[in-house]
């Protein structure tokens, strides 16, 4: 990781942030109005994943050409494919907090720097959950080898 | 939403979406959020370009906050507490489902990729469930 890699990073992330709040991202009443199908139904969450969407779609066949990015050695795109539980049930609980406060991550990050106590305990609450999740991961983990273990030795 | 919504809404997005491709273009990776911050301290050659996109999007936010004071988070939708706990979901399903609207919902919905085109549809259907449930009970702040 070289400084420029570091630079344009920061640079990438006040541009993201930029962008969300030109987009009204950073107001959880506009994305609980987009969820709020059977209410007063506020669509503006669809044209900016849109307009997100066709610009990346495009520039990601383009870089995908190149043998290699500008400043690294490989382009990290997913390859996993398979459709297995932890997606669903991930994707599920994200969703239903992203329903009860009205924010994602980006958006979280980008309002806490206003000090409110919603933003605040909304950015503690994540970390708690991400911190959550590793000490989960490893003991599902450290199970699971003791399993794998027990059955090769009865094996 | 008005019409102003919708064309702030499209710019926004274009901007996130030129983000998010400079990402792929000079650091060979996926603009997302949850991923980078949920390892933003993890000790690998990467850990200073993790911490520098999360003091850029910081640094946006306090330019918002100064230049569109009207655009940061004011009022909230849900009790103190639902914030906070919704926080905690929030970063537990987003490392266990590996994404969440930037990495999934547009890195991943660009690239066709099956994990975040189901992912997608997920978060959103839970989300709007969760709205309802909401509404339905009269849950407000």
């Amino acid at each position: 990781m070289r400084p420029r890699n570091v630079i344009l990073s920061f640079i990438i992330g006040v541009v993201f942030a930029l962008g969300l709040g030109l987009a009204g991202m950073t107001i959880p009443q506009k994305i609980v109005g987009f969820l709020d199908f059977g209410g007063h139904w506020d669509p503006t969450l669809l044209f900016v994943m849109g307009g997100a969407t066709v610009v990346y779609a495009i520039a990601f066949r383009l870089i995908r050409r190149r043998e290699r990015p500008l400043f690294a050695d490989v382009l990290a795109v997913p390859t996993r494919r398979d459709i297995d539980a932890r997606l669903i049930a991930g994707a599920s609980l994200f969703g239903i907090g992203w329903g009860m406060g009205g924010f994602c991550p980006g958006p979280g990050l980008v309002g806490s720097v206003g000090l409110g106590s919603q933003t605040l305990l909304f950015v503690a609450g994540m970390t708690g959950g991400v911190v959550l999740y590793r000490i989960w991961d490893r003991a599902v983990n450290r199970v699971g080898a003791r399993a794998t273990s027990a059955t090769a030795s009865n094996g | 939403m008005t019409h102003t919504d919708a064309i702030y809404g499209l710019a926004g997005g274009a901007m996130i979406g030129l983000a998010a491709a400079a990402m792929l273009l000079g650091n060979g990776r996926i603009a997302g959020v949850s991923g980078i911050f949920g390892n933003a301290l993890r000790n690998d050659g990467e850990r200073m370009s993790r911490l520098a996109f999360v003091l850029g999007l910081l640094a946006g936010g306090g330019i918002l906050a100064i230049l569109w004071p009207a655009r940061m988070p004011h009022v909230a939708v849900a009790p103190l507490e639902m914030i906070l706990f919704a926080g905690i979901l929030v970063g537990f399903g987003t490392q266990l489902g590996s994404g969440c609207t930037s990495g999934h919902g547009v890195c991943g919905v660009a690239r066709l990729s099956p994990r975040s085109l189901i992912a997608t549809g997920t978060f959103m259907a839970t989300g709007a469930i969760t709205v309802a449930l909401m509404h339905a009970f009269g849950v407000s702040a």
